[in-house]
């Protein structure tokens, strides 16, 4: 099992995270960097505080299920699983390479510890219900499906296939979360394909909605302790995100939604041949300084 | 006609029996979901038409009805797979594969689970549909993917026992199954084996390799040559997927003339997995029969064979030809 660390703990965990987020996107050559750093804070709670499972027995049968429907954003999962224990972290650097467990898009049968294959979007939620489904038919009503979806992910119709399923079926242990960064390739979510009132919709859909700060990392502890004790709906968390979070020169910038590191020249970013190595220097100051809300 | 097949006995007659082959795979299904308790079902609002009716009322509790929503019906199928689960997910082959190839290739292929797919009403024995609904490409796409199986039955007695096969096979299978009666060519004891073909009729002078309904033209086809003084070999191709190209070389190395006949897209179909076969292991001379790059239309299903010329009499004078040209 893992060992529970405090909020501060968790909160310099998601910058050595996102640390090993440069390295591995820098070496890797290619890859998404926004969604990845975004998400550093909340993948950290989620493996080393909310799911209930353990890095030695990839397969225990009592362990919750991370599903990451935005397989995309592969970095950050590598990233936590290595911390948590799954993998060596020496591995990371084989990210994208030929060979590597570390495939471009999670590979379910290519790492232990991947619940499902992803990549392209849409997918996720449907196979959540699916495994709530056969939980509800083997009354197993103790373990819970954590869905991370992307927000630009959502122009997918599968999504909402998916959801009104859910909702249709009462699957209340299917706990989606949704990275609301904002971005995607083309542009601002709300310019390539206007997604709001998206609580309304999520709503309208059947389910619960909580809307947080997703780099609060005990405020997203916290929605996941209410969506656990809501049963009567399944529960969706909005986690509003900064895209590139950590990392100036990206954040909010959708240019850098599906480029890695250090392969590119961005208005307003370092030259390519510094870009990782301004990220590295920032990121590594600003894990000094964390102090949360809570102290 | 070879005895070890044990094929219907009223096989050859004029009022032979018929049954839609989607009724073989409801009571394939319900038999399967006796014997299995992992079994699962899954619908996208066609249970009756899909004959997966038969289960739910059954196992109302194994049932999953997922409305009108083919990419759900693949994802949530591969998520109750991933947890120990047999899922049956089963739409019309217009729809599944046909909208949600991408979700099958990824949750149950690339994924490795093995969700069990079966296409309804593909083919011309969809009728009156017309062409949006009379599936056409679904053995092209579905043998295009890995770790995936295709199964064509050629009857409702042979859709039943491939039904049960595939409950106990480890991977992703598509089973295609047609809406309208179609004659009875097998018997309970004629043997089915995922991956086999089989020697239906004997013969030396040319081989006639068919799947799903033109097993049962082919045969016919075979008779009314032997009047003709030709020894026609009929192999039943079953499963497309892996190709059984053992029977299939043995057949044709001894007949060395070959033609295919399938309810579907000549290109990328039976006719095309057989062309790739004799090219690697024995160029002989092939015709292909089947659908040839176009698509359907409204009639009865008896209008629409006569009409794309894939009758037993289009056999008879395509093998007549064949044989003619190539002893000139």
């Amino acid at each position: 099992m893992v060992k529970k660390m405090s909020i501060k703990e968790l909160e310099k965990k998601a910058y050595d995270v996102r640390i090993d987020i440069i390295k591995m996107l820098e070496h890797a050559g290619n890859g998404h960097s926004a969604g990845p750093l975004d998400l550093a804070d909340m993948m950290t709670a989620l493996y080393f505080d909310v799911l209930k499972h353990d890095p030695k027995k990839p397969d225990w049968d009592e362990r919750d299920l991370f599903i990451m429907s935005n397989g995309h954003c592969a970095p950050v999962l590598y990233a936590v699983m290595a911390h948590a224990g799954y993998f060596d972290k020496k591995e990371l650097m084989t990210l994208r390479r030929f060979g590597s467990r570390l495939q471009g898009h999670p590979e379910r049968t290519s790492l232990p510890g991947l619940e499902t294959t992803s990549g392209p979007l849409g997918e996720g939620l449907g196979q959540a219900a699916g495994m709530a489904l056969a939980m509800k038919m083997d009354q197993q009503s103790h373990r819970w499906i954590y869905c991370m979806m992307g927000d630009g992910e959502l122009n997918e119709g599968n999504i909402w296939e998916s959801a009104m399923l859910v909702a249709k079926y009462k699957l209340s242990n299917v706990i989606g979360i949704v990275d609301r960064n904002n971005i995607q390739i083309d542009g601002t979510t709300e310019y390539v394909m206007p997604l709001e009132d998206l609580k309304g919709k999520w709503e309208s859909f059947g389910w619960h909605v909580i809307e947080i700060d997703g780099h609060n990392i005990e405020a997203f502890i916290d929605a996941c302790a209410m969506a656990r004790a809501i049963v009567e709906k399944p529960v969706v968390i909005i986690a509003h995100t900064i895209p590139g979070k950590g990392v100036d020169y990206m954040e909010y910038d959708y240019h850098w939604h599906g480029i890695a590191v250090g392969i590119a020249d961005v208005a307003g970013a370092p030259p390519k041949h510094d870009q990782a190595a301004v990220a590295l220097r920032e990121l590594r100051s600003l894990k000094g300084k964390i102090t949360g809300d809570h102290e | 006609m070879s005895s070890s097949m044990h094929l219907a006995e009223d096989l050859y007659k004029k009022d032979v029996t018929s049954e839609p082959i989607r009724k073989g795979f409801g009571r394939g299904l319900l038999e399967a979901g006796k014997r299995n308790s992992n079994v699962v079902a899954l619908c996208a609002d066609l249970t009756e038409s899909t004959q997966i009716h038969l289960f739910a009322k059954e196992f109302p509790e194994r049932f999953i009805e997922v409305g009108i929503a083919e990419q759900n019906l693949a994802t949530v199928g591969a998520g109750l797979a991933a947890m120990g689960k047999i899922p049956f997910i089963s739409s019309y082959a217009a729809f599944s594969p046909g909208r949600n190839w991408e979700q099958i290739k990824t949750t149950a292929c690339i994924n490795q689970r093995p969700v069990k797919v079966i296409g309804s009403h593909a083919g011309l024995y969809t009728g009156p549909d017309g062409a949006t609904h009379q599936m056409l490409e679904d053995i092209a796409l579905m043998r295009a993917l890995p770790n995936m199986a295709v199964i064509v039955p050629c009857d409702s007695v042979e859709a039943e026992k491939a039904t049960l096969a595939m409950a106990n096979h480890p991977q992703a299978n598509y089973l295609r199954v047609a809406r309208d009666s179609s004659p009875i060519v097998t018997t309970t004891h004629t043997p089915f084996e995922i991956g086999k073909a089989y020697v239906f009729a004997k013969g030396d002078d040319i081989t006639l390799v068919a799947t799903g309904t033109m097993t049962y033209q082919a045969l016919m086809a075979a008779e009314m040559l032997f009047k003709d003084g030709i020894d026609a070999e009929v192999v039943h191709v079953p499963t497309i997927k892996p190709l059984d190209g053992v029977t299939l070389l043995h057949s044709v190395r001894k007949t060395k003339h070959v033609i295919t006949i399938e309810e579907a897209q000549i290109n990328g179909g039976l006719g095309s997995a057989v062309a790739e076969l004799l090219g690697e292991h024995a160029p002989t001379p092939l015709l292909r029969m089947g659908i040839k790059d176009r698509f359907g239309e409204s009639g009865q299903p008896a209008e629409l064979l006569e009409h794309f010329g894939l009758t037993a009499k289009n056999i008879r004078l395509a093998a007549v030809h064949m044989l003619e040209t190539n002893h000139k």
